[in-house]
């Protein structure tokens, strides 16, 4: 089971109070952009065995977004981090570095 | 002018606990920066409660502030109140970002009474630890209620009181009276 705590009100719930939202950190490219960076943007998505960054949101709760990093094999959640931002925190980097050395998502490490 | 009614008009059972829809009571959703000073005094001059911190309440009887998220708060106040607490909250605010909305006719009450076996019909229900220690009276929780969105708070250590939207308000009093069945008390967290 996946357990998340979120970072807005502080519930530490199980996945079904809470609602997956897909990748994380996603640029996005909307109007006058090129068709491929559009393409990119709607359907180029990763999904990673392993270490993956997502947006979830607690909509049975509060329902703010947030970020989750977690291990998507072992459902183990490294930390969960404020929607406002456009890399994960130094601390929760840390806590993937310290439990999968050499990780790497995207443009993350 | 309608007479308002609740929306099960204060249907009840009893098994383990009893159930009982309370009736009207009026609710505000009150949304602004709950760090703003002018906030906390409306919330307060509505209610004459403190202002609780995150996932808690203060609630005596049907008056009261809950925390439900970092910009808002649920106000209790008795429902003949509501308007004139209404006004008040729009005078008070005049001058800052808020949103203030009177929801009681939104929403339906509940209320589980008669031991400590009410904490085990909402355990049943939701992903909650409901051991005494991990939620008490003052403490708020907004979460799933099998298919839908529930809150609630424990007024004392023998009843609880459910928050759910009105539309769902005869499937919420179902699954109450499916989990306060007489004889299914489990006796783990008791």
């Amino acid at each position: 089971m996946l357990i998340l705590t979120c970072p807005c009100c502080g519930v530490t719930g199980e996945e079904t109070e809470f609602h997956g939202g897909g990748e994380a950190h996603l640029k996005r490219f909307g109007p006058g952009s090129s068709d491929a960076d559009f393409r990119d943007y709607l359907f180029s998505k990763v999904n990673p065995k392993g270490v993956h960054l997502e947006r979830w949101r607690h909509n049975n709760g509060c329902g703010k977004w947030f970020h989750a990093a977690r291990d998507t094999v072992t459902l183990e959640v490294f930390g969960t981090y404020p929607a406002q931002t456009f890399e994960p925190p130094q601390a929760v980097k840390d806590a993937i570095t310290a439990k999968r050395p050499g990780w790497s998502w995207r443009d993350f490490s | 002018m309608f007479e308002a009614v609740s929306a099960l008009q204060g249907a009840s059972c009893n098994g383990i606990v009893q159930v009982r829809e309370i009736g009207l009571q009026g609710m505000i959703t009150l949304r602004g920066d709950l760090g703003s000073a002018a906030v906390k005094k409306a919330a307060m001059a509505a209610t004459g409660q403190d202002m609780p911190s995150q996932r808690k309440a203060n609630i005596e009887d049907d008056t009261g502030i809950a925390w439900m998220s970092p910009d808002e708060l649920l106000i209790l106040v008795p429902y003949a109140t509501v308007d004139a607490r209404l006004e008040a909250l729009g005078k008070a605010l005049e001058k800052q970002h808020h949103l203030a909305v009177d929801v009681s006719d939104a929403r339906a009450v509940f209320e589980l009474s008669g031991g400590p076996d009410v904490r085990e019909v909402i355990a049943k229900l939701c992903p909650v630890d409901m051991s005494a220690g991990a939620f008490d009276s003052g403490y708020f929780r907004r979460t799933r209620m099998a298919q839908v969105p529930a809150a609630f708070w424990m007024p004392d250590g023998n009843s609880v009181r459910i928050v759910c939207f009105r539309s769902v308000a005869q499937y919420v009093f179902d699954l109450l009276k499916g989990a306060a069945a007489p004889g299914s008390a489990v006796g783990y967290l008791v």
